[in-house]
Order: C-alpha cells, then sequence, then structure tokens
C-alpha cells in the first residue's frame, strides 16, 4: 500500500481543473474555519463571551478537519483512526485531570506538541514534495521547510524544558554556561549556515530541481539538533519567575511553527491561524515584559534574578524594625474594616491557599468588608494564572481585578493581604531608582492604612532585592505557610 | 515568674492594670497571675472573670505584693505601696519620671527595678506598647463626648418641622492623637470641625478625616524632635493667637490639646477670648493636668465663665475605664513579651524599648535613658494612620534620570533599523518571490494584523484560557499532517504525517476540554 514511486504523484491540491474533486468547497470550509477563529478570540475579551467563543473555536476546528478528511488529498482513513482516536483520549484525559495549579506546566506540553507536529510535518513535506514546481518555487518550499523544522524544533525542547521547571523536575533557577551568549550566537550562525546549505541542495547545477536526497536530509536532521539544543539551553537559562514570559513566547512560537507549515503546504487556514497564535503569543509575552518593566531581549537572554545587576541592592537593601502580627489579630483588623484588598503572588499557589482566602472572602463580604482581590500582570507563572486560580476557587471573577483598576483606589483601602507575593509590591520599584525593578510597576499597597503581608520568611523575593514595605510604620508581617495562616484566620473568623 | 495586680489606690480611679482578656495573654505568655479581689469592679471586671482568665484572686493587696515577682500598676505606686515593694521585685506602670524625682530616687534605693510605660520610646517598634497614644486616644474620645453632654444643641445641623438647627462648630487645637480622636468623634457626631497645628504636616491627616485644616499665613513648621512640636518663634504665636481669637467668636466647642514635652502647656485661649465666645460654649482642656491652655482652667474641675463652661478633667481615659484598662493592658502584655516573657524574663539594657522605659534597675537611677545615637532621622508623622506627607516619598521620577536617557534614544535608533530592514526584506520578496508566495504572504501579514488588534481586546484575566484556546486552535497544523495522509505519498511521509496527526490531535482535544473547563470556573 505504502509502496508508491515518487513522481507519480497525484493531483495537488489547488490544480486548475481542481474544483471538479471539491477542493474549492474545501477552501470555502478553511475560510469559514479561519473566520470562527478569530470570532474565537474575539469571544475571550470578556468572561460573559469567552464561553461562546470556545465554541467557535471548536466548530471552525470541527469543520477544517471534516473538509481536510473528506477532501481529495486524504485516503488511509484506518491509518488515520489509529492516529487520531488514541491521541483524542490522551488529550481529553490530560485536560480533566489536570489540578488548576499545574496548568503552566500542561500549556507548555501542549506547546511542544505543537513544535513536535511542526517537526514531523516539515520532514513529511520534505520528502513528500509537490511535483512540478519552478527553481523558484523548489528554493522557497526549501526554505520554509528549514524554518519550519527549526522553530519547531526550539518550541518542541524549548517548552519541553520549560514543563519541566514549571514542574519542578529540575530546578527553577537560571543555568548559567560560561560565555552562554556565544554557544546561543554560534548555534544561530551555524543553523543560518547550515540553512543556506540545504537550500543550495535543493537544487543542482544546471538549475533544475531535485526532489530528495541523503544530503538534504542529513542536513535537516542536524539542524534539527542543533536547534533542539539551542531551544533547551535558553530556556535552561531563565529563571522560575520569568516563565510567564517564556510561556507566551513559546506560545507565539508554536504559532509561527504552524504557519512556516501552512507556507509549506500552501494551506490559507494554516498561515492564518499559525499568524493568529503567534501574534496572540507575543502580544502576551509584550504584556509580561511592560509587567515587569524589562525587555523581552533582556528577559530572553536570561540569567535574572541570580547574578550581574541584582549586586547593586542586595549590599544596601532596606533594613528596619518589623512587626509581626498573629492571625486572629489579622482577622480582628479585616472585620472592623470597610474596605479589604488581597494581593495573591506565586506563594498562594505553591500552599495551595486559594480554596481557604475563598472561604475567608466570603465570610469577610458575608460581614459587610468590601473584599477584592488585586492581581499584577506577572503574578504567578503563567498569565493570567491567579485569575484561573481564584475563579477555581468560587471567587466571583467581578471582584478581582487588574493593578491598574485598583491602584487608585488602594489610598482608601483599610486592609491590604499581601499573601505569597513580593517584588510586584516593592515600593522600592517607584521611588529607588537604583533598584534593579525601579521603574516596574507595581501594585502601590503602601498607600493603604494597614498592609499585612504573609511570608514563609524574610527572603528576598523573585528579582533578588529586598523589599522596603516590610519595614514600613503601616505594614505588619505575617510568618508562616499562607495555607497555614489563612487556616487560622477562619478559625479565628468562626469564633 | 508571677505577676501581681493590685487595686489602684489613687482617689477615683477605676482603671485596672489588667483585664481577664489580658491576663490569658499573660497566661499564654507563661507568667502566673495573681490579682488583688476587687481590682477591676470598677471597669466592669469581676473576680469571677479573673479567676475564669486562669487568676488567683487574693483579699489582700500585701499578699499580691508579697507573692509577686512582678507588680503591675496603673499609676505611680503610693508612699504605701512603695513600702511594700522589695528589693528584687520589677515594677511596671505609668510613672511619670520627670515629676516624681522623690518617688524614683525612692525606689532605686529600695532596689527596685522599675519599667515605666509613659517612657518607652517613640519608635516604630514600640507602637504597640504606646498606652500613651491609645490613652490620648480615648482622651480625644471622650473630650468630645463630655464637650456633647455640656452642650445645649445637636451637633449635626437639622431640618426639623419646628424649625432648622445650625450644625456646631468644633475647633481642636493639636493634630497629634487626642487632636485627631476628637476630630473624628466630632466629625461622627455631625459637627463642622476645624483643626488646627504648628506642625503642617498634619494637615493631610486632618483633612483625612473630614475637617479642615486652619492654615497660618506664616512660614515656619514647628515639627519637633520625636514628633512632638517645639516652641514657636514670637512672630509666629502672634499670628496664632490672632487665628485663635478670631475663631472663638466664631465655634462653639474649642478642644485643646497642645503640649510640649517637659513644659507647662502654651495658653493659647485667654480669658478674654472666653468672653467673646457664645453663651453655652464648651472648652475641654486636655492639658489640664500640665497648666491647661486656657487661662481659666482649673485642673480636675468643670468652671463657668460668662455663659462658657470650661472642662478641665484629668482623668478622661479614666472615665472609660474598661476599654482604657484594656488597652492598657495589651500594652503591658506587649512589654512582658518584650522582656521575655515568664520562661526567659530579663531585663535586657540592650533592648531600645526596655532602655528606654527603665527608670530603675538593681538599685540604680537609669532614668533619663542616653540618647540613642542617632535621633530619629525619619520623623513619624502619623503613626497611626501610615499616612507620610509627600515630600517624603518624592523622588525623581524613571525616566527623569539622565543616565535613562542613552537608551531611549538607542531605542528609537533600533526602531528606525528594524524598520528598514523590514522594508528591504518586503522587496527582495517582492522582488524575487513566486507568485504563489506573495499570495500566501499577504494572507499571514493580513492575519498577523487581526490577531494583533483582536488579542488587545482580551481580559487579562482570560489569558491563561487564551493561552490554552491558541494551543488547541493551533492544532490546526494537524492539517499539515493529514494532507500527507494519501495513497500517493512517500512511507515516510506517511509515517511522519501520522505521528504529527496524534501529536496534534492532543492539543485540539486536550487544549479545547481544558478551556471549557476553566470557563466554566469563572462565576461572577
Amino acid at each position: 500500500m505504502l509502496d508508491i514511486v515518487i513522481g507519480t504523484v497525484a493531483a495537488p491540491a489547488g490544480q486548475p481543473d481542481a474544483h471538479t474533486d471539491g477542493s474549492s468547497l474545501v477552501t470555502i470550509a478553511y475560510l469559514v474555519a479561519g473566520v470562527l477563529f478569530i470570532l474565537s478570540l474575539a469571544g475571550l475579551s470578556k468572561q460573559e463571551t469567552a464561553s461562546r467563543g470556545t465554541w467557535y473555536g471548536i466548530i471552525g476546528m470541527g469543520l477544517a478537519l471534516v473538509a481536510a478528511i473528506l477532501g481529495p488529498d486524504v485516503t488511509l482513513y484506518g491509518w488515520l483512526a489509529i492516529a487520531i482516536i488514541p491521541a483524542a483520549l490522551i488529550g481529553g484525559v490530560l485536560a480533566i485531570r489536570v489540578q488548576m495549579t499545574e496548568m503552566p506546566q500542561l500549556v507548555a506540553l501542549l506547546h511542544s506538541f505543537v513544535g513536535a507536529a511542526a517537526v514531523l510535518v516539515g520532514f513529511a513535506s520534505f520528502l513528500d514534495p509537490h511535483a512540478g514546481m519552478t527553481t523558484s518555487e523548489a528554493i522557497v518550499h526549501e526554505i520554509e521547510v528549514y524554518i519550519g523544522v527549526c522553530v519547531g524544533a526550539i518550541t518542541l525542547t524549548g517548552s519541553i524544558v520549560a514543563g519541566l521547571k514549571l514542574h519542578g523536575s529540575i530546578s527553577g533557577k537560571p543555568l548559567m554556561i560560561p560565555a552562554r551568549h556565544l554557544l546561543n550566537l554560534a548555534a544561530v550562525i551555524v543553523t543560518v549556515l547550515l540553512g543556506v546549505w540545504f537550500v543550495d541542495t535543493a537544487v543542482d547545477v544546471a538549475g533544475n530541481v531535485i526532489v530528495m536526497d541523503t544530503l538534504g536530509v542529513l542536513l535537516l536532521v542536524t539542524a534539527t539538533v542543533i536547534t533542539g539544543l539551542l531551544g533547551i539551553h535558553m530556556v535552561m537559562a531563565i529563571g522560575g519567575a520569568d516563565m510567564p514570559v517564556v510561556v507566551s513566547m513559546l506560545n507565539s512560537y508554536s504559532g509561527w511553527a504552524a504557519a512556516a507549515a501552512g507556507f509549506m503546504l500552501g494551506n490559507d487556514l494554516l498561515i492564518i491561524t499559525g499568524a493568529l497564535v503567534g501574534s496572540s503569543g507575543a502580544i502576551l509575552s509584550l504584556i509580561m515584559c511592560r509587567g515587569m518593566n524589562r525587555s523581552f531581549v533582556s528577559v530572553i537572554l536570561g540569567g535574572f534574578g541570580a547574578a550581574e545587576g541584582t549586586t547593586v541592592s542586595l549590599g544596601d537593601g532596606p533594613e528596619g524594625e518589623i512587626i509581626e502580627i498573629s492571625a486572629e489579630d489579622t482577622v480582628d483588623y479585616m472585620q472592623a474594616a470597610k474596605s479589604v484588598v488581597i494581593v495573591p503572588g506565586y506563594g498562594m499557589a505553591v500552599a495551595q491557599a486559594q480554596h481557604a482566602l475563598a472561604d475567608l472572602t466570603k465570610q469577610l463580604r458575608s460581614d459587610g468588608v468590601d473584599v477584592r482581590f488585586a492581581i499584577h500582570p506577572v503574578a504567578g507563572r503563567l498569565p493570567g494564572h491567579m485569575n484561573v486560580l481564584l475563579a477555581e476557587a468560587g471567587i466571583p471573577y467581578d471582584i478581582v481585578l487588574e493593578m491598574d483598576e485598583i491602584n487608585a483606589d488602594l489610598p482608601d483601602t483599610d486592609v491590604v493581604l499581601v499573601i505569597g507575593a513580593n517584588d510586584i509590591v516593592n515600593p522600592g520599584a517607584e521611588n529607588d531608582p537604583s533598584s534593579p525593578i525601579a521603574g516596574m510597576p507595581v501594585l502601590q499597597v503602601w498607600k493603604s492604612q494597614l498592609v499585612v503581608v504573609m511570608k514563609r520568611g524574610m527572603a528576598t523575593g523573585y528579582a533578588g532585592v529586598g523589599n522596603p514595605l516590610f519595614f514600613n510604620d503601616n505594614t505588619r508581617m505575617l510568618f508562616g505557610d499562607a495555607k497555614k495562616s489563612v487556616d487560622g484566620m477562619l478559625g479565628a473568623i468562626g469564633d | 515568674m508571677k505577676v501581681g495586680i493590685p487595686r489602684e489606690v489613687a482617689a477615683a480611679e477605676r482603671r485596672v492594670a489588667m483585664v481577664p482578656r489580658t491576663v490569658e495573654r499573660l497566661r499564654k505568655l507563661g507568667f502566673e497571675v495573681v490579682v488583688q479581689g476587687g481590682a477591676g469592679v470598677k471597669a466592669e471586671c469581676s473576680d469571677a472573670k479573673y479567676i475564669e482568665a486562669g487568676a488567683t484572686v487574693l483579699a489582700d493587696a500585701a499578699d499580691v505584693f508579697e507573692q509577686a515577682d512582678i507588680v503591675l500598676k496603673v499609676n505611680p505606686p503610693s508612699a504605701h505601696e512603695v513600702a511594700m515593694l522589695r528589693s528584687g521585685q520589677v515594677l511596671v506602670g505609668l510613672i511619670w519620671p520627670a515629676g516624681n524625682e522623690s518617688l524614683i530616687t525612692n525606689l532605686a534605693e529600695r532596689g527596685i527595678s522599675t519599667i515605666a510605660m509613659d517612657c518607652v520610646p517613640r519608635i516604630s517598634r514600640a507602637q504597640k506598647l504606646d498606652v500613651l497614644s491609645a490613652l490620648a486616644n480615648i482622651a480625644g474620645y471622650r473630650a468630645v463626648i463630655e464637650a456633647a453632654h455640656r452642650f445645649g444643641r445637636f451637633f449635626a445641623g437639622q431640618m426639623t418641622a419646628a424649625g432648622r438647627v445650625e450644625p456646631a462648630k468644633v475647633l481642636v487645637i493639636g493634630g497629634g492623637v487626642a487632636g485627631l480622636s476628637a476630630m473624628t468623634a466630632a466629625r461622627g457626631l455631625g459637627a463642622i470641625v476645624r483643626g488646627f497645628d504648628t506642625r503642617l504636616a498634619v494637615k493631610e491627616q486632618v483633612e483625612s478625616l473630614g475637617a479642615e485644616f486652619l492654615v497660618l499665613d506664616f512660614e515656619e513648621s514647628g515639627e519637633g524632635e520625636g514628633g512632638y512640636a517645639k516652641v514657636m518663634s514670637e512672630a509666629f504665636l502672634e499670628a496664632e493667637m490672632k487665628l485663635f481669637a478670631e475663631q472663638a467668636i466664631e465655634v462653639d466647642i474649642i478642644v485643646t490639646t497642645a503640649m510640649i514635652p517637659g513644659r507647662d502647656a502654651p495658653i493659647l485661649i485667654t480669658s478674654g477670648m472666653v468672653e467673646t465666645m457664645k453663651e453655652g460654649s464648651v472648652i475641654v482642656d486636655l492639658a489640664a493636668e500640665r497648666g491647661g491652655n486656657c487661662a481659666l482652667t482649673v485642673a480636675g474641675q468643670v468652671i463657668e465663665h460668662h455663659g462658657v463652661s470650661i472642662v478641665g478633667y484629668t482623668d478622661l481615659p479614666g472615665r472609660m475605664p474598661s476599654l482604657s484598662s484594656r488597652l492598657y493592658g495589651n500594652a503591658l502584655a506587649a512589654m512582658l513579651e518584650e522582656l521575655g516573657g515568664g520562661e526567659t524574663f530579663t531585663i535586657d539594657t540592650d533592648n531600645e524599648i526596655v532602655r528606654g522605659a527603665l527608670i530603675t534597675n538593681d538599685g540604680v537611677l537609669t532614668w533619663p535613658p542616653p540618647k540613642p545615637a542617632e535621633p530619629t532621622t525619619k520623623i513619624d508623622y502619623a503613626k497611626d494612620f501610615g499616612k507620610r506627607p509627600e515630600s517624603d516619598t518624592a523622588v525623581p521620577a524613571p525616566g527623569t534620570d539622565p543616565a535613562a536617557k542613552a537608551p531611549g534614544s538607542r531605542q528609537g535608533l533600533m526602531t528606525i533599523v528594524g524598520v528598514l530592514v523590514g522594508l528591504f526584506l518586503l522587496l527582495i520578496i517582492g522582488l524575487w518571490a513566486p507568485a504563489d508566495f506573495t499570495m500566501h504572504f499577504t494572507v499571514f501579514v493580513l492575519a498577523c494584523f487581526v490577531g494583533w488588534q483582536v488579542v488587545w481586546a482580551v481580559t487579562p484575566a482570560l489569558h491563561t484560557p487564551l493561552m490554552s484556546v491558541t494551543n488547541a486552535i493551533s492544532g490546526i497544523i494537524i492539517l499539515g499532517g493529514l494532507l500527507h495522509l494519501s495513497a500517493s505519498a512517500t512511507t515516510g511521509a506517511i509515517v511522519l504525517g501520522l505521528l504529527a496527526v496524534f501529536f496534534a490531535t492532543i492539543n485540539i482535544s486536550g487544549g479545547f476540554l481544558v478551556t471549557r473547563r476553566m470557563l466554566a470556573m469563572f462565576r461572577r
């Protein structure tokens, strides 16, 4: 069945006489799917329309799949079923089993699948090119294949490393190989040179198209390995709290890889979808970088939070007296308050304190206290991570506000409860130009009447910067595991 | 360690050093507690409550003094009480060493270690031990209540069927803890409140309470050491007196709280001013004990002059005994905690708070304490409110730093270079790329722009669902695999295509399902 000789290729899609086999219908189906995908992303602009948006996405995907499978190109239905059915089950089980705190890992893992698919499609497309290409078409096709495979490989390995880091299987600390920038640069240069060579093999001296040769395969495999290593090394060098940027960057890459696959196959739906996903990931990366006031390049070069730049402030970090508080007293203050703002950070996710926090919120709200949540753009390990955790715990989304929405209200807030967050509430970012995080937008919790900071100890946050907030007169420190402290508060509120 | 709480002997004193609630706290700190029978009766604390809290009730003061290692008091000890104290015992209470020299020398001679709660240094860490602020807060509130009691009208204005009642006008002089507390209470009753303080830094706090801050047309700040006011210049005082004279004619209630450490209270309201006030007006003088801010004040009494009541009570906190006792007891417990609790009780003279409050130690007079090496550089404008004037936090905004300009211009250059490179690439594509490619390229660029527009509209709260949905739809790469699943393809391509379909399908089903799961959780 598979012993088909190269050259006796069936009519590829898009040939002039193709409308007889329904390929125009397929193209229209792809167009509708593309529109549905755009509507799907547009639906996510608000919570109210988000669910409808997913349905658009699902319908679009179903339409595209049905069109492709019933279209003229797919004939091996038995094999197809063998590939699709178990994969759909695996995906379903993953999605149902995953804990909300494990979302970052799952998202990274899914990115790696797109990367893997892109690499595979690239190789397949290389092994099985459309016949009758002109010389320039062949060259462009080779370039597309090469780019698709390289981006796919970076996405694949980078996402796996990111997933392992987020899962805690490997340390979240940045890995700092000496001369790592040179190493990366060398990898990029070698990849580009290999690419030139690879494209060159597509055409022989006389300008005739060579359909397939072993040298080409070898070059493509080498390039895959090198870019794969580059992906690993790049993500290894990036520290834990920069992960939101990395994950959104990989999200973007998976889109570009899909778009590259679209180019090599001449499929507009793939191109459109790839472009949508690519720009979506790029925007998220940009938002995350702005949230940290750092350039994309500095995040990607990695190494933040461990080495250069942070030493400036470590020596002369803020000092002073801290004032401790008990869980019981915290409850007293919160019950007496008119308005309370809770600022969650990654520490809340680690301690799994969101459910206890939701109970506390419910109690306080039923006592007439105005409780709201303030979410910094880079809180957590994934864009929007905190929102998902709070939603999971059953906290209504209309009391969960963004930094820009709540900063103006903080001066009129009676009690701010900071739970497992540090850098995002550091006043040094605003008023200490020498701080490594100077200029980073932060939640101005210190302007409120009283700030209670829940922390395990006096350790610095991710940026390695001391936090003068802890020494303020209106700051109280509640040391201990966040979950236990919140449970303690719940106990006290019950009395 | 055993802590003893005798009944207060001072005349008309209703307070007690520890209420049952604070006794419980001491028990947790590892102390044994003995209480003289009836010690808390006037503060609404029965002996039964003390026993319930884990204290032992003794009938006689003598027994309490006999058994206790530490004696907790409110007022300075009487001569009789001093006689009952023995060498090695610790006494904690309000001592007022500045006015009680003979008492403290006596205590020192008798080998008693004395900790004066009124001498706790005013540093941030000592806030919870700060009884003076706690009591001043009560005094300020009570001052307004006393005024309201004597004042013949509503504080709040009203429009009734029987006619209009204008709101009372209250002037509070001094924006310390007591003053701010008085302003809060008066505002709470609905009066028009005006506040005055020589320290301009207080303005923001006064206004935050809804009161009007009176400003002199005069430049001089009264900010003294440790957040207290200092003595002002002649010209300033003149301007100030003029202001008070004007206000006296207008307002109905005056609450004065002006005190300068180590001196008599300044006279701010002369008898002439009192005579210009409306009949039925009330002056409450919180500085009565130190001579009073009003020339006519008699400490501990209420007098009437030209129809104006002048309240000179010196026991305003004591008029709310249960609250005063509770807050005072909390501060005492915090002090005992600072001293190491019941298990590790030590008088550590290296502890800044302990050293500041330590009046006598092992027969040596240790008052006044040495000046701290570095006087409070950071002045605590409003310890109870946690706010600071803007000037304190004013720093160069990011970006105004000249050094920061360089990267900015570099960024501009980068943008130009980027645009040029982009144009160059477009030129190359236009010149050499096959027609088919340019068509796809057009779709690609337009799709990027559509994506860019659409995704910016996504609310940040849904960024995680956005990622999982884009993940799912990027599973569309399954098409790349599908298109190789035709009988005409090479074996290798088919195998690779099948694998691609496998991975992409995981993405599609996993991505959409997890998105649906997440979105189902977002509830209003």
